[in-house]
């Protein structure tokens, strides 16, 4: 039975009871309780089943390093999957249900597999479902998929908001322990500024449960002293259950406050994601204790020697009432002295070492323990929790000496520093052989942009275990993070006398395969000592491809307990030094954060900002359906009740064909290009020759980047001698703007060019039909004459009383004036314009019908007939490409060989001989069959509409030699198998020679 | 995650402003140059273990295009130094060798 105890619990308040469930079953405990020790408290031993074999399993720690007790946490918009029951703090009304079992906790079908582990070897999966290859997809995925991961997807969207803190300081401290405590008050002397985080609700981490006294006084004031001086400076700041989760180059900090995890009722975000940059970073992160290796080390009821210490003096819970401790070091003999001064009893210290503990031997023995000196576990005994301990000789293979009936057993294989920050950035470890730990090497610490050491770790981190030696290197890594030439005197301790740990990889150390193949390294991916034995027998020797190939360290803990056992093991199996196999590398987060905290604020609307053009207002009043084009949102088209979109891109297409048609095109890019080299620059960026270019006169223009390949076109404005306006595609004025910038800056320096991007502030707004001169001439002011205002041509001036810029150009094929005002007059002149064209049947249109209109006139579209693999050539654009300059971006690389290929593919007409519409990104398939099997493809899909101006299927595509082959049919496979028959046509469906845009 | 200081503004910048252009110093070739000159232009890059220079901009602040000098392996920035030049000054290739003595990256050491 686990259970309450009257006297102790440090953190709980037994005046305020809470009421919380577990699987359905309503529990209480206390404030101040985890949902592990009020579990605990509760006789809830049992807390969830494992990964591979459902084998049952507890708790195991008091923290953050648990693999067991995973819980899913909540219900709807706050469920929460794999939470921690060992950091989840008590609160009114918590609900957890267990994982991973079926169907339920106690009865669990899936542990089957335990009994079937001699079939399910490290690697079973790469090994089983490889053949044959398509049950892969069909049959082994789905299957494997149904059975494996441990706690389910959320089904609601997460009710719960979080935010990004943005912060600077000169040195952050994480951990809030005596070391942490300690190097804080000793750096703040110097007035930095200075955060101090601790994960936990609580200050002082370990120590206060361990015992001591500082400076003559119990440890317990000596935290308290500390806090409350840190709490008094103005330059310091402090937080808990704030989790430095990773470290990044150059002092980047990412630190997870989880603000009412504890109080869900509370307002504002639930977590808070900070993003700090500072000076130094003070690691200050302790130890963990790692578990031994024994048969059945993973039942419930076996726990790490320090963890009971925690539950019984921190929270003032049993977990039975006969506790056997096994250790290869004097620290677990803490626990049994707290065993025992809780009134409990330590059936037996089973010590592997021959010649037992230090001081802490004498002490448990004068309370009346018994110590076995150079034993071992042979085995756990118990099924669903334990009962008892079989013992043997921790030099032998495992013969039983005697059983001995237990309710716990509390086991610590040596402790292994939190190294995991400081690796984040690139720390080098150093193996200490005396202590049996990974900790940093002073030498070796990662360096900052000014080469400087800014990673300064601090106390057990270092793998300075004693208090006393805690103390004096925090006092010193203190000093030195704010570069102190005085030396602060530490705190005194007194120094414990212990006897040295021993490496204890195997209980016992000859185990057979029997018992291995039970001893649990990896508690929750299940991995056992037998497997990364077979991995290292199977070539897998690297820690990287052993850990991959047997899922060692690969669970939601990342193995924080698991590793240095099993790169221990690996060892062992090659017969190579612990250091020359190395760690695996340590990635952040240092454990999971929620998706919710690194989203932030950046969700729903907030996502991304969108761009609005002056008349975005009016379109969203009209309905219209609105797509994403860049940044910017724009109207896809205007549908009417009753209408479904292909309805009202037809209705607008056709109207605008026969009589006015209107078109928001403030979104395409705008650019000034400016001073007494503009017109040289321009030649450069450009394929045609711009600088030819007569004020008054528009071009349309390509440009092209280094490698040659199309990556914008647009219209080009001669202002005047040293000015133009450029104007881009709708998702690419940034790009470009930056891209002329770039070739300024850092190639053309001395040349006499300013690009400024005007692209908001002007509403531009397309007129365009036959009555598109009439409207403009209704509303009155510039002569929009054939003769005043030819096609190709801009002209200043004043329509219906707006200050206006209007060009000739046409993207339709239909007559077209593409009128620029002043952002602010935007709505305004598109609401005269849509009051004058009443008589003419005014209608908006939308991107579609744009699109649909400049493909019946074959106009290609950058980002559909391109791809960053076209150029010009293929496009059969050779009439805009200059032959007289000698240089622009991409004409060297258009004269390499395979640009110049004959067996390019290039843009044709595409017509289906049915009428029907070919399906986009549809390919042409040719003679023969290719390396794989595949059908040959000559030719694919650029632009595919239903034309209601020719009321059939119109495309364009890209195909081998296309325009050789006119008049040629050929094959586009669709999706159902069908193959549609296309004609090879010219690109240009309506109105070829022009007549309709040029009156 | 790297800090340079913007050699214009003087901005102490951070990945939330800064943008990478990849190795500097490369010199453009053009329409007559012969293909491995034009290759090595558009393609080959240098790829060292320490001292390197390459192209950043100031993107979400001043705009400006400028160089960085720093070792690609501790991440310590030696220097920045504005884009309209051909060579590293030579204060900075001091300061370098100081540093890291008997470097070279292309022409440069």
């Amino acid at each position: 039975m686990s259970t309450r105890l009257s006297s102790t619990g440090r953190l709980i308040d037994r005046s305020q009871k809470i009421s919380f469930s577990f699987n359905g079953k309503n529990f209480s405990g206390f404030k101040g309780d985890t949902l592990a020790s009020a579990l605990l408290a509760n006789d809830q031993i049992l807390l969830g089943r494992s990964f591979k074999y459902h084998r049952p399993r507890g708790v195991v720690s008091s923290g953050s390093e648990e693999p067991n007790a995973l819980v899913n946490l909540g219900d709807g918009g706050m469920f929460e999957p794999n939470q921690r029951t060992t950091t989840t703090e008590l609160f009114d009304g918590l609900s957890a249900t267990s994982q991973n079992h079926w169907p339920s906790l106690e009865f669990d079908v899936g542990a089957i597999n335990q009994y079937l582990s001699r079939f399910l070897p490290a690697g079973f999966y790469y090994k089983m479902f490889i053949h044959p290859r398509p049950f892969w997809k069909y049959i082994y995925e789905p299957f494997i998929r149904q059975s494996a991961g441990l706690g389910k997807a959320p089904s609601e969207k997460d009710a719960s908001t979080y935010e990004h803190f943005y912060a600077f300081y000169d040195i952050v401290v994480v951990g809030g322990g005596v070391a942490g405590l300690q190097a804080a008050l000793t750096a703040a002397k110097s007035g930095k500024k200075i955060l101090l985080i601790e994960q936990t609700a609580h200050w002082g981490g370990r120590a206060p449960v361990d015992g001591g006294e500082v400076n003559g006084q119990p440890l317990d004031k000596f935290v308290d002293k500390c806090v409350a001086v840190l709490a008094s400076m103005e330059n310091v700041t402090m937080r808990t259950r704030m989790m430095g989760a990773g470290v990044y180059d150059h002092g980047y900090l990412i630190a997870y406050e989880r603000l009412s995890d504890h109080k869900p009722e509370a307002s504002g975000p639930r977590h808070r994601l900070w993003r700090i940059r500072t000076g130094s970073i003070i690691i200050a992160t302790g130890a963990i204790e790692r578990p031994l290796v024994f048969s059945d080390n993973d039942k419930p009821g076996v726990l790490l020697a320090s963890a009971l210490r925690d539950y019984i003096v921190d929270y003032g819970v049993s977990v039975g009432d006969r506790t056997v401790v096994v250790t290869n070091n004097d620290d677990a003999y803490l626990t049994a002295i707290a065993v025992k001064n809780a009134g409990l009893e330590v059936s037996a210290i089973i010590d592997a070492r021959p010649n037992g503990a230090g001081e802490l031997g004498e002490k448990a023995k004068a309370l009346g323990i018994s110590v076995k000196a150079g034993k071992g576990i042979a085995k756990v005994l118990g099924s669903k929790r334990v009962t008892g301990v079989a013992i043997c000789a921790q030099a032998g293979e495992g013969a039983v000496l005697e059983e001995i009936p237990c309710d716990c057993v509390a086991m610590s294989g040596g402790w292994s520093p939190v190294v995991h920050l400081y690796s984040h950035c690139g720390g080098k470890l150093l193996w200490d052989e005396e202590k049996l730990m990974f900790h940093p090497d002073a030498h070796n610490y990662p360096k900052n942009h000014n080469g400087k050491p800014f990673i300064l770790p601090a106390g057990a981190v270092s793998g300075r275990m004693d208090l006393s030696e805690v103390l004096r290197d925090a006092t010193k890594v203190g000093s030195k993070a704010v570069d102190s030439k005085k030396t602060s005197k530490p705190p005194s301790a007194r120094m414990r006398v212990d006897a040295p740990i021993e490496a204890v990889w195997m209980m016992p150390q000859g185990a057979g395969i029997k018992l291995r193949s039970k001893a649990w390294l990896d508690f929750q991916n299940d991995v056992k000592v037998s497997d990364v034995q077979l991995a290292a027998q199977e070539g897998f020797q690297s820690v990287e491809h052993a850990k991959r190939y047997t899922t060692l360290g690969m669970a939601t803990d990342q193995g924080k307990l698991s590793n240095i056992n099993g790169l221990a093991t690996l060892a062992a199996s090659l017969n190579a030094p612990i250091p020359e196999v190395g760690t695996t590398t340590f990635r952040p987060p240092y454990t999971p954060i929620s998706m919710g905290s690194i989203a932030g604020l950046a969700r729903d609307e907030v996502f991304q900002p969108i761009r609005q053009t002056p008349i975005h207002v009016w379109h969203e009043e009209q309905g219209a359906y609105m797509e994403p084009v860049g940044q910017w949102r724009r109207p896809y088209c205007y549908p009417r009740t009753g209408e479904s979109y292909a309805d009202a891109v037809e209705r607008e297409i056709n109207q605008t064909r026969g009589s006015l048609g209107l078109i928001d095109a403030s979104t395409l890019g705008k650019l000034l290009i400016k001073g007494p080299d503009a017109a040289k620059f321009l030649d450069m960026l450009y394929t045609n020759m711009m600088s030819r270019l007569k004020v008054g006169k528009c071009r349309y223009g390509l440009m092209c980047n280094e490698n040659g390949f199309l990556s914008d076109d647009g219209v080009v404005a001669r202002i005047d001698k040293e000015t133009f306006l450029c104007h881009t595609t709708s998702g690419g004025a940034d790009y470009i703007h930056a891209h002329m910038e770039e070739w300024l800056q850092t190639e053309w320096w001395d040349w006499k060019v300013y690009v400024a991007n005007v692209t908001e502030q002007f509403a531009q707004v397309g007129v365009v039909g036959p009555n598109a001169r009439a409207v403009l001439e209704k509303l009155g002011g510039m002569d929009v004459s054939k003769d005043a205002l030819g096609f190709m041509e801009w002209k200043d001036g004043q329509i219906g009383g707006f200050k206006a810029r209007a060009y000739r150009i046409s993207f339709s094929g239909e007559l077209s004036y593409e009128i620029a005002v002043p952002a602010n007059q935007g709505l305004a002149f598109w609401q005269a314009l849509l009051e004058a064209g009443q008589e003419f049947g005014v209608m908006p249109y939308g991107t579609e019908a744009l699109h649909v209109m400049r493909a019946e006139k074959g106009f290609i579209m950058i980002g559909d007939e391109t791809d960053g693999t076209v150029i010009p050539q293929d496009l059969g654009m050779n009439w805009s490409i200059s032959q007289k300059k000698t240089d622009f971006l991409g004409k060297r690389a258009q004269e390499r060989s395979y640009m110049v290929d004959v067996n390019r593919w290039r843009l044709v007409g595409l017509q289906t001989t049915d009428g029907s519409v070919i399906p986009d990104g549809a390919y042409a398939v040719g003679q023969g069959r290719n390396a794989n099997g595949q059908k040959n493809t000559i030719g694919r899909v650029t632009s595919t509409y239903y034309s209601p101006t020719l009321q059939r299927g119109i495309a364009m595509g890209l195909v081998h030699k296309g325009p050789e082959r006119l008049g040629e049919i050929i094959d586009f496979p669709k999706v159902d198998g069908t193959i549609v028959k296309v004609k090879i046509v010219d690109q240009v469906f309506y109105d070829k020679d022009g007549e309709k845009q040029n009156v | 995650m790297l800090i340079f200081e913007c050699p214009y503004c003087g901005v102490h910048a951070e990945e939330s402003e800064l943008s990478p252009g990849g190795e500097a110093h490369l010199k453009r070739f053009g329409p007559g140059s012969d293909d491995a000159d034009f290759e090595s232009y558009l393609f080959i890059r240098e790829n060292p273990k320490g001292v390197h220079f390459e192209r950043w901009r100031h993107s979400n602040g001043c705009g400006k295009w400028f160089h960085a000098a720093r070792c690609t392996m501790t991440l310590e920035v030696f220097g920045t130094y504005v884009a309209q030049t051909f060579e590293p000054p030579q204060d900075l290739k001091e300061k370098i060798t100081a540093k890291r003595p008997g470097w070279s990256w292309r022409d440069f050491s």
